[in-house]
């Protein structure tokens, strides 16, 4: 079995990387990393602990450029059995491409490695179900999604070899990157805090920022949230925005419509804190403070730091 | 400007998801479509912005069968000028690109938008598909569209940021959040929608590359632990303890 896995190398790498690594060696047989970047060899390397066996990284393409990567990728990726990507911004641009070039089965958003008759279990219905998907062709592509499976340490450092490869004209240009400072990319956060309406307004979100910096977590907004522009649109997490899996969901202030819950279902614990012992959410959750918003976060707050300060 | 929509149906979101037949088949027994909310809200509205503003022809295209055209009126009540229905069951993403590319292939659309993802199989595919198929570019997950002549400026999302970019028609964009409003069909467009021209052809290709062989519903939580408000403490020390998540 030949696996090929593709990474963006812009940046330095993130957890989303390792996990498709590890996934491709547990899928069985060689791991070939394919990578574009500038990003050094060296820190490539540590791939091999994943359990890449080598690494190719092709100095002359950037991650983004998804026409040209599936031409690079297209000429590696004949005799391979399975193409893994991350289910992320380069994953979905690229992995569909691909998918027509070699007429291979893309299943996408896989959330788990394959069952004994083959089929790989996927998110559909926005976290309401999954489906089980098959391939009808011989080569499989698969994009994971992220914090699905965890990465797994497996051998030594491997390999790098640089290439530089370019494929004809460039036909999408980059004027700019505009990079929100400081903030952990919401779908491979591992800790999320979320607020909703129940804040009343945006000037009080400084205790949710708060007790998301006390616990390395991402924030995120409900929907009308986002649209009253009390937070900008990428924090809008639900059906009609950013589906999640983080291990911990903290939802301070959100009723828990369906369409909210649908986006954030598939987190691994969910702690809801709102006053109304009614609302929706609690029947979603593992935990549950039936109080105000106010008081509750603020002490949430103290009792975070006081345990890392112990 | 030659603008082609794609529309998918998908179930209202407050549906129950229930599957049928072994739980082989999606249980459509009492579920309302709907036109799904990214091709809807973002993608076809936009194409309504940029014909105000210049001119356009809008064309909206659905892989589907005869109860599909509900969601077609709605989307012609909205503005677009007319629709096409490939007649087939959207069995697989690959199949439904190809049959979109298919037809987009003879017709010359200067712009090809789709939705993010549907809302029912989320696989962000048929917009990288129609693309590769047509050898055009693609711009993934866009939050922002503007036209100057024949060329476009985009915002997509990228990891962890932005990305302002360039490129020239013809281009394939898949629509997000950010990119145009919502608008609710009034009743001179509804009017409008019945007359206005609503094809239906055949696909000329059957290749399917991937089948659902089931589904399953995720299993229910066993039950909130509730805490007192004045004792975090003890919250802190469950996520620690007993969920270990901190
Ligand atoms: C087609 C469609 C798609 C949608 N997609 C999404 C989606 O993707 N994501 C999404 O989130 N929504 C989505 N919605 C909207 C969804 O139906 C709900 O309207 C929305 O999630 C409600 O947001 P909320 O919980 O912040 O506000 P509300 O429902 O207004 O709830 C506010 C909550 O705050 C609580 N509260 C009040 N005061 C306090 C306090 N002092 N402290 C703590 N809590 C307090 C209240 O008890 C209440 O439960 C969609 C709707 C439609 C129709």
């Amino acid at each position: 079995m030949k696996n090929i896995v593709f990474i963006p190398a812009n940046s330095p790498l993130t957890k989303a990387s390792f996990e498709v690594v590890s996934y491709a060696r547990n899928l069985g047989g060689t791991v070939t990393v394919l990578a574009a970047g500038k990003l050094p060899s060296q820190d490539l390397s540590v791939l091999g602990t994943y359990g890449a066996d080598e690494v190719i990284v092709n100095r002359s393409l950037v991650a983004n450029d998804d026409q040209q990567i599936t031409m690079w990728l297209a000429n590696y990726c004949k005799e391979a059995n399975n193409i893994v990507f991350s289910h992320d911004f380069n994953g979905k641009a690229i992995a569909p491409r691909l998918s027509v070039k070699l007429k291979a089965g893309f299943i996408s958003g896989a959330i788990a490695l394959p069952e004994n008759d083959g089929s790989i279990k996927v998110n559909v219905y926005s976290g309401k179900a999954f489906g089980f998907m098959k391939c009808n062709t011989t080569q499989k592509i698969i994009s994971l999604l992220p914090n699905s499976v965890a990465p797994e340490m497996s051998g030594n450092a491997c390999g790098v070899t640089e290439v530089e490869e370019t494929f004809g004209e460039i036909k999408v240009k980059v004027l700019s990157v505009k990079k929100p400072e400081g903030s952990i990319p919401l779908p491979e956060a591992e800790r999320v805090v979320s607020a909703g309406r129940g804040l009343k307004g945006p000037e009080n979100w400084g205790m949710i920022e708060d007790l998301a910096n006390a616990l390395g977590a991402a924030t995120a907004c409900s929907r009308p949230v986002a649209d009253i522009g009390w937070r900008p649109h990428h924090e809008h997490v639900g059906q009609t925005g950013v589906a999640i899996r983080p291990n911990l969901y903290i939802a301070v202030g959100i009723s828990g419509a369906i369409q909210h819950l649908a986006g954030v279902n598939g987190s691994k614990v969910i702690v809801v804190i709102n006053p109304d012992a009614e609302a929706p959410f609690f029947k979603a959750a593992d935990y549950g403070v039936i109080g105000d918003a106010f008081e509750v976060v603020p002490k949430l707050i103290d009792a975070v730091k006081n345990f890392r300060a112990n | 400007m030659k603008i082609l929509v794609c529309i998918s149906k998908a179930p209202d979101t407050t549906s129950k998801i229930a599957f049928t037949e072994g739980n082989s088949r999606f249980d459509e027994n009492g579920v309302q479509y709907i036109v799904n909310p990214y091709d809807e809200w973002y993608a076809l509205v936009r194409a309504l912005e940029i014909k105000e503003a210049s001119s356009a022809d809008i064309t909206i295209v659905t892989v589907g069968n005869a109860s599909d055209e509900a969601i077609m009126r709605k989307a012609l009540a909205i503005g677009a000028d007319e629709a096409v229905r490939i007649d087939a069951e959207p069995t697989d993403a690959y199949f439904v690109a190809k049959a979109i590319a298919d037809f987009a292939q003879e017709k010359n659309f200067d712009l090809i938008l789709t939705g993010k993802e549907t809302i029912n199989y989320n696989g962000s595919q048929i917009g990288g598909m129609v693309a590769e198929a047509l050898d055009l570019p693609y711009i993934s997950i866009a939050s922002k569209l503007d036209v100057a002549g024949s060329s476009l400026t985009l915002e997509r999302e990228i990891a962890g940021g932005v990305e302002v970019v360039q490129v020239n028609l013809p281009v394939v964009v898949s629509c997000a959040k950010g990119m145009a409003e919502q608008r609710i069909p009034n009743m001179r467009g509804i009017m409008a929608a019945r007359t206005k021209p609503l094809q239906v052809i055949p696909p000329k290709n059957s290749d399917q590359l991937t089948s659902y062989v089931a589904f399953a519903n995720p299993a229910a939580k066993s039950g909130v632990k509730l805490i007192d408000p004045s004792n975090m403490d003890e919250l802190v020390s469950l996520l620690h303890n007993e969920a270990k998540v901190i």
